[in-house]
């Protein structure tokens, strides 16, 4: 009896003094939503964290990196925030990375600033974000950003009219809003606006309205996943097509498995992304390569990415500050920092530690005999425009 | 005006689609009284049934539709054998516990085998042009959903109606007792409507893929759908289930033609009003 | 017997529950500190298992959609915050109230149906509330969550931290009056009614028992109390999003129940505690499958204790009496 009793007390202890032990590893607590619904971009960006450790080694400014990995199951800030909480406080990590989801990350976003823990947000794209923490840098991309760079780009190529389609959630309706701010401050006219469901969408009525206004350009917005390829689908049986219609969008809509779903008609669709799979550079080439070797050869995608070069942020942070992993240090650090990624240029900006980069506007066009994303134009050093 | 028939056609279809996915879990839940939350994960198994023959396999997209169905009857008949048969008695409560249990392990079983990428199938090249009806351009694959679930209906019903099966799965329903009195196997005959219902399911998961997309929370994704259907229809009904998939696919596309603005909440307006008015759904028998 | 003794005898408090509370006060305070932030959403949890259990349980109200009441009161208690007044027990007066209200409304069309279409109807009603909430996304923040909730100190002297302390003890002092509030109206004349109308609503009827009066009432009252867990959730962790009304909420509180055991309040905090200490272990030790070994615990129960945890527990110790 007594011995248990010991037992449990020294238990307790080593619980609650497992910060002290480990002096010589920086703890990265990663909170992904590694099950559920969003299982699929959770795993994709968890293989871009491996990936870059496979490469670069778990041992920085003669610190051992370690992993630990914590499941969300999907939208759940006060899951999110308590994982947080319990990484800092009983596993003593001092990174808070992943970060998948909005919502998630602004409640993570709290307890960075509370315990002032670095945090690298490697996904979520809503602008608010990065307000939440003084301590928190983004590397992924934001909504804003990419569709503010591209509402002005569309409206600068001639076109006066365009229809809107966004999922009606928030990261849709926020990229559409800049989208139709910035080609409405350029001169352009928004003809129509319709916002689809966010679950088991069936495209096809929502397409037809579309068809029946016959605009002259259509702009739309999908989550990446099973919307893609069934609203291109759509697109293509309802015959709203480049042939009739210019369509604008951000990249998702033409990803690999859209693209065969729709075929030759996806010709002249116009999209804005700020990483391109097949963007023929050394850099990206030997990513990719690496990536598909370690992933059963399965392309890297926008969560890969943003995790990737999160971590080479975590990384090169902790090499300026020679192993100091405190929040105020390696964010300090993270300012300004610039590297050149797979998806070009980009950097952290030192105002307001969110993403720089290069955003990129592709038309489908026939390579080697099948449809594929094609650079057409850039738009560098693009900042969010709401900060 | 074609146009909008158009649109409404592809929600018959896809009410089309919906029915083969509910009817086994209506017959399960109205004639069995057995409450299988698990018939999502029974569809997913047929989907990726045919997922694994066609782009592991090299079969063609439909020669596995039978295979589908088969496989995941003899599953779904496995699991009545040697699991679910112990709790026909043990509630409702007790029956969703486990079912949904059920759903969480086939869920990462599937994640496990097949990673969590969305999966979707090559279709043979008929099946995804268009076929020109008149003025109108109707996907050749809902024209396809639309003539199978015409096909499983018209073998469901004559098989209850005119067999010697159908006729004792109608005795066993109607009064078990005197069912069991008469000399009927009454427990092998309810194995083996779970097993066809679970393996209609199966098809429907198969077909489903094209439309909805194959991932490992399939089940839990559908489960709603599937109830409602059920509820709406009323339970052990085949023409409710019919009617209430048709009704229910047309409704919601004509609803996000005609309003989208409240695109996502016609679906459970109409249910909830439905139920309200008939609470045993439209041909409910208990 | 006589009744009134009967019923004294039904509410006498155990010996079981006497070691209870002081357990779940001391092992986390002490033995794990650094589960406290958890073990206030276990007791959160359990407050809003055991709304479920009094309608379910109790009443035979069969619910897929009362993580509705759970969301109503959260973004009550949020939206009240968010607004300038962030006093933590006001606010959870001011959810309880909205939330009742709310159930008060819904439960005139609750009491009409039974079986599958009661099933379909609270289920569709929650995908409703959701639709709305989203909807309403300038008010109620949308797919984003509600910002800007700031929890006062409670009591104005003890702040809410990330070690949860605070949140622990508070969320375990609510949890326990309102059990006792509970614990006594179930063993109240009106609870005993309750569970006859369950069992043979005719009779009932037939003894001169208004039944859906009965049963609007302890729906009305399960409605508060779920508005107040969500009220605590909120503020505990200054969050709310479109998930605290969703159908998963409402089905996993279902399943913790269920799990626990039904119609005997202990078995829902038993339930909360089992389902979500497994949750949390399996998912530590395997972030990507661990929802395998939940299907099976779950499974496993069903067959061997067809009673809940607790309905297991329960006959393992009047086994143990028999010997």
């Amino acid at each position: 009896m007594k011995n248990t009793l010991m037992t449990i007390c020294a238990l307790a202890l080593s619980l609650a003094g497992g910060t002290a032990l480990a002096q010589e590893t920086v703890k990265i607590g990663v909170i992904n939503a590694y099950s559920g619904q969003f299982a699929d971009p959770a795993a994709q960006l968890d293989a871009g964290i491996k990936l870059y450790m496979q490469i670069h080694g778990d041992e920085v400014a003669g610190k051992k990196i370690e992993i630990i990995r914590k499941d969300v199951g999907g939208i759940a800030p006060d899951v999110a925030k308590r994982l947080a909480e319990e990484l800092v406080v009983r596993d003593g990590v001092d990174i808070l990375a992943g970060n998948l989801l909005t919502p998630n990350a602004l409640a993570v976003g709290a307890v960075s600033e509370e315990a002032e823990k670095f945090m690298v947000v490697m996904n979520a794209a809503t602008s608010i974000i990065i307000k939440k923490s003084p301590y928190m840098a983004r590397t992924s991309l934001t909504a804003a950003q990419l569709n503010h760079a591209f509402g002005e780009w569309v409206a600068d190529n001639g076109v006066k009219e365009v229809y809107t389609m966004v999922t009606d959630y928030g990261p849709g309706i926020g990229s559409g809003a800049a989208f139709e701010a910035a080609f409405v401050a350029k001169g352009g006219k928004v003809v129509g606006a319709d916002r689809t469901p966010v679950v088991n969408p069936d495209f096809s009525p929502f397409v037809q309205r579309i068809a029946d206004a016959k605009p002259e350009a259509l702009y739309a917005w999908v989550p990446g996943g099973t919307q893609p390829p069934a609203l291109g689908k759509a697109l293509a049986e309802r015959g709203v097509t480049p042939a009739n219609t210019k369509i604008y969008a951000q990249g998702e809509l033409t990803d690999d498995a859209a693209l065969e779903a729709m075929g030759d008609v996806a010709l002249g669709i116009v999209t804005a992304y700020h990483y391109n799979v097949h963007r023929d550079t050394p850099l990206n080439n030997e990513f990719v390569a690496a990536f598909k070797a370690a992933n059963d050869g399965r392309d890297p995608d926008i969560y890969s990415i943003g995790a990737y070069d999160g971590m080479h942020l975590i990384y090169e942070a902790l090499k300026k500050t020679n192993g100091d992993a405190s929040g105020p240090a390696l964010i300090a650090a993270a300012k300004g920092m610039a590297w050149d990624s797979p998806r070009g240029p980009m950097s952290i900006d030192p105002e307001t530690r969110d993403v720089v980069q290069t955003v990129w506007i592709r038309e489908v066009q026939k390579l080697d005999g099948k449809p594929a994303n094609v650079i057409i134009d850039q738009v560098d050093n693009a900042k969010d425009p709401t900060h | 005006m074609s146009q909008l028939f158009a649109v409404l056609f592809d929600g018959f279809a896809y009410g089309m689609l919906l029915f083969l996915l509910s009817v086994g879990l209506s017959v399960t839940l109205g004639l069995m009284n057995f409450t299988n939350l698990a018939h999502g994960a029974f569809a997913m198994v047929g989907g990726y049934v045919t997922y694994s023959l066609v782009e592991l396999a090299g079969w063609p997209f439909l020669a596995t539709l039978p295979f589908a169905f088969l496989i995941t009857a003899i599953i779904a008949a496995g699991f009545e054998r040697f699991l679910f048969r112990r709790i026909y008695e043990a509630g409702e409560l007790n029956q969703v516990l486990f079912t949904i249990g059920l759903v969480f392990a086939a869920s990462a079983v599937a994640a496990y085998f097949f990673g969590t990428v969305h999966h979707s199938v090559d279709l043979p090249a008929y099946l995804t042009g268009f076929i020109e009806v008149g003025s109108v351009k109707l996907p050749a694959y809902r024209i396809f959903l639309v003539v199978v679930a015409l096909v499983v209906t018209a073998i469901v019903v004559a098989g209850l109606e005119y067999t010697r099966f159908g006729a004792m799965v109608r005795a066993s329903v109607d009064n078990q007792k005197v069912a069991r009195g008469l000399g009927l196997n009454v427990n092998r005959i309810f194995a083996l409507t779970f097993a066809l219902g679970s393996g209609l399911a199966g098809l429907g998961g198969a077909l489903a893929i094209d439309i909805l997309s194959l991932d490992p929370s399939f089940g839990f994704h559908i489960l709603v759908l599937v109830l409602i259907v059920v509820a709406v229809g009323g339970l052990g009904s085949i023409w409710g289930s019919f009617l209430a998939a048709a009704c229910l696919g047309i409704f919601d596309v004509a609803g996000k033609y005609f309003i989208p603005e409240l695109g996502a909440f016609l679906i459970y307006l109409f249910m909830v009003a439905l139920l309200f008015i008939k609470p045993r759904g439209l041909f409910g028998r208990r | 017997m006589d009744p009134h003794l009967w019923l004294k005898r039904k509410g006498r408090i155990s010996p079981y529950e006497v070691a209870f509370w002081p357990i779940v006060l001391v092992l986390p305070f002490w033995l794990f500190p650094t589960y406290l932030s958890l073990s206030s959403q276990i007791a959160i949890t359990a407050l809003f298992c055991i709304s479920l259990d009094l309608i379910l349980g109790y009443a035979g109200i069969i619910s897929l959609g009362h993580a509705a009441f759970f969301g109503i009161g959260a973004y009550a208690a949020g939206l009240l915050s968010a607004h300038g007044w962030g006093e933590p027990l006001s606010g959870l007066a001011f959810a309880a109230v909205v939330a009742a209200f709310a159930g008060w409304i819904v439960s005139f069309m609750i009491v009409r149906v039974q079986h599958l279409a009661l099933l379909m109807i609270t289920l569709g009603l929650g995908f409703l509330l959701v639709e709305l909430a989203n909807s309403l996304g300038s008010f109620t923040g949308g797919a984003d969550g509600l910002q800007g909730i700031d929890t006062w100190k409670l009591l104005g002297v003890w702040k809410f931290s990330f070690w949860g302390k605070t949140a622990y003890a508070y969320s375990l002092a609510v949890l326990f009056i309102l059990f006792l509030v509970c614990r006594r109206i179930v063993r109240s004349p009106f609870g005993l009614t309750l569970e006859a109308i369950r069992e043979n609503p005719d009779r009932t009827t037939a003894l001169g028992a208004p039944n859906r009066a009965h049963l609007q009432k302890i729906f009305t009252l399960s409605a508060g109390i779920a508005g107040i867990a969500g009220a605590l959730l909120a503020q505990t962790t200054e969050t709310v999003s479109l998930e605290s009304l969703g159908f998963q909420r409402s089905a996993e509180i279902a399943i913790m129940l269920i799990l626990g055991g039904t119609g005997r309040l202990y078995g829902a905090i038993l339930g909360a505690i089992i389902f979500m200490v497994a949750r949390d272990q399996l998912a530590g030790m395997n972030p990507q499958y661990w929802y395998f070994w939940i299907g099976l615990l779950l499974m496993i129960v069903v067959l061997f204790m067809p009673r809940g945890i607790l309905g297991g527990l329960e006959r393992l110790a009047a086994f143990g009496r028999r010997r």
